[in-house]
């Protein structure tokens, strides 16, 4: 569970987040809403890249924003980017590797082999382990920052826009392995997506943000019916009209 | 691809190739050459050292450091004056050397945690300026006894002691060539571990890295300690070739902007390129100025040319850096 509690967020003159309260349960939430409603910039506040004005978020009883920013991973926190991160002149394995030996608590290099092991086996990246990341398509980069987010014991997903350009039948892939996530490492996951697909795939409950305000929240079949919500995607985005339509 | 992949050099292979260079080196080279080349050849190792470390930095952790020129004169200074102050084995003031050369490092690259790209650049290059006032404060040794021993006489002014298995030039050239093989090698050896994994992440996304959980300010801070005590290191062994006085001239502002525009030119990528600066800053410089009409020409073209290079290089790079925005 994460308790986010009167989370405002203003850049200048720009107030991205705005007293925004809310309570993630366990699972996959489903974090919607129109382009610049604050989605990114509350994964940034997640991640310690961006200092609230003022709120609290509390997860596993913690206090979030006292952590340091690098801290903040190996309490937990994993994320992928929006804009895909994977480092290019690193292997598949070295990538992985990389957030496993930053965030795992102890262990020697066998856990180490064996950790990323399994992360790469999970998202179905074993065979190209040793290929260097600059060599790689889009997917498998997407895919390779999914394993670097469920390495070791995440506590909290942060899925930024995973399935941004994916081609219908790897966004399938994509799907199953979000929704595995939690049975694997009992980790919440928080994703954020334009796809409502994905979202209704794979999340039960979801939030909607609405220029820094959150919108509505619950079950998810109930948010997207939700008139506020669909009054925000009017005219915005045509793929969740089509999805309730 | 599968064919391109196999003529790719393995790790074990390019191990193979600097160990066979090292060896051509120090055997063929004194074979071969007069003893002037065979000092131009020493310059090259210490300047591979030297331009690797900058590499280091810029092209493996993104730090464009125009203050290695500081270490470098540190370490040449800790050397000479410990190699006449005590009785300490040469290898031993090496080390020495590049530890207090490692800690000016880590000085240097405080500021470095706030800032980037060209802003670091000046910040270093300014560092490096007070380090050479500094030395010049201090009268940066020449060659009198004891820590401080400052001789107004040039020719009272006695050379520095060299390791006494490595007296002769030959032999102190061979010296420098093992130094820099052993230094190359530990440096290859780091960028394949945690270390260097944690490098590639900062260099690409700082962001990212963080995300990881890589503690940046503390890697970053690594990268400007092994640099620096590698420039240490060469520094000292820089001592060790000046027959008479050493003056401040390879510690300038003027040198640290040489040095970063002849490893950028060499390539920051690859140790090889730290190699390869070494060879164009020295012997190809040489080579014009021995065989060519005008070498004062050559010397402030090559310098324009390597400015130049440096410049595109920056300019690449700072455009790379503002595509990436937190918020993505
Ligand atoms: N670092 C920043 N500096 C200034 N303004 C920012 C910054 N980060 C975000 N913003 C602003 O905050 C608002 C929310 O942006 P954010 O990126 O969080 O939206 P989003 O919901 O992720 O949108 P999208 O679906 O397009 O990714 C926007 O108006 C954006 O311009
Ligand atoms: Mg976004």
């Amino acid at each position: 569970m994460i308790d986010v509690d009167g989370l405002t967020v203003r850049f200048g003159g720009v107030v991205s987040l705005s007293d925004v309260t809310v309570t993630f349960p366990e699972g996959i939430c489903g974090l919607i809403g129109p382009n610049g409603a604050g989605k990114t910039t509350f994964f940034n506040v997640l991640s310690g890249f961006v200092t609230p004005a003022s709120g609290s978020i509390r997860a596993d009883g913690v206090e979030l924003l006292t952590l340091p920013d690098f801290k903040r991973a190996r309490w937990g926190v994993r994320r992928t980017f929006q804009t895909e991160q994977a480092i290019e002149s690193l292997s598949v394995f070295d990538n992985v590797a990389t957030v496993y030996e930053h965030t795992a608590k102890s262990g020697g290099s066998a856990a180490r082999q064996t950790a990323v092991s399994e992360a790469l086996d999970f998202v179905g990246l074993a065979d190209v382990a040793n290929d260097l990341v600059r060599t790689l398509p889009a997917k498998e980069r997407r895919f390779i920052e999914m394993a670097r987010a469920v390495v070791g014991q995440p506590r909290l997903v942060l899925l930024d826009e995973p399935g941004a350009g994916l081609p219908d039948e790897e966004t399938a892939q994509l799907s199953a392995i979000i929704r595995a996530i939690p049975e694997r490492t009992g980790a919440t996951v928080i994703l954020v997506d334009h796809d409502m697909e994905l979202v209704q795939a794979c999340c039960e409950w979801s939030a909607v943000l609405d220029f820094g305000r959150l919108l509505a929240s619950g079950p998810t079949t109930e948010v997207l019916a939700d008139e506020k919500v669909l009054a925000a995607y009017l005219g915005g985005d045509e793929a969740l009209e089509d999805t309730l339509s | 691809m599968a064919g391109l992949k196999a003529l790719l050099p393995r790790r074990e292979f390019q191990v193979g190739a600097a160990a066979a260079i090292a060896l051509a080196a120090m055997f063929l080279v004194p074979a071969l050459f007069t003893g002037f080349w065979v000092a131009r050849f020493s310059q090259t190792a210490i300047f591979a050292i030297l331009a690797s470390s900058v590499g280091l930095l810029y092209g493996r952790v993104g730090l464009v450091s125009l203050g290695q020129v500081a270490p470098y004169g540190i370490g040449a200074w800790v050397t000479l004056r410990l190699a006449f102050a005590t009785s300490l084995p040469f290898p031993i003031l090496l080390i020495i050397a590049g530890l207090v050369a490692a800690a000016i490092g880590v000085m240097i690259g405080l500021p470095a945690l706030r800032v980037s790209g060209l802003y670091l650049a000046l910040v270093t290059l300014m560092l490096a300026a007070s380090v050479e006032i500094v030395l010049s404060q201090i009268k940066f040794p020449n060659g009198g006894g004891g820590f401080s021993g400052v001789v107004t006489q040039l020719s009272d002014i006695a050379p520095m002691r060299r390791p006494g298995f490595a007296s002769s030039d030959v032999a102190y050239y061979r010296f420098i060539v093992v130094a820099a093989f052993i230094i190359m090698m530990a440096v290859a050896f780091v960028l394949t571990r945690k270390p260097g994994r944690a490098w590639a992440s900062i260099r690409q996304s700082e962001v990212s890295a963080l995300a990881a959980g890589i503690d940046v300010t503390r890697y970053k801070l690594y990268a400007f300690a092994i640099a620096a005590f590698m420039a240490g290191v060469a520094g000292g062994l820089f001592a060790g070739t000046i027959p008479k006085g050493l003056s401040l001239d390879p510690f300038t502002r003027q040198a640290a902007i040489f040095l970063i525009a002849a490893a950028v030119m060499g390539g920051i990528r690859s140790l090889w390129g730290g190699l390869f600066a070494g060879v164009l800053a020295t012997l190809f410089l040489a080579f014009l100025t021995q065989n060519v009409w005008g070498h004062q020409l050559w010397t402030d073209f090559s310098l324009s040319l390597f400015g130049f290079g440096l410049l595109m290089n920056l300019v690449q790079n700072t455009k790379a850096d503002e595509k990436k925005g937190i918020a993505s």
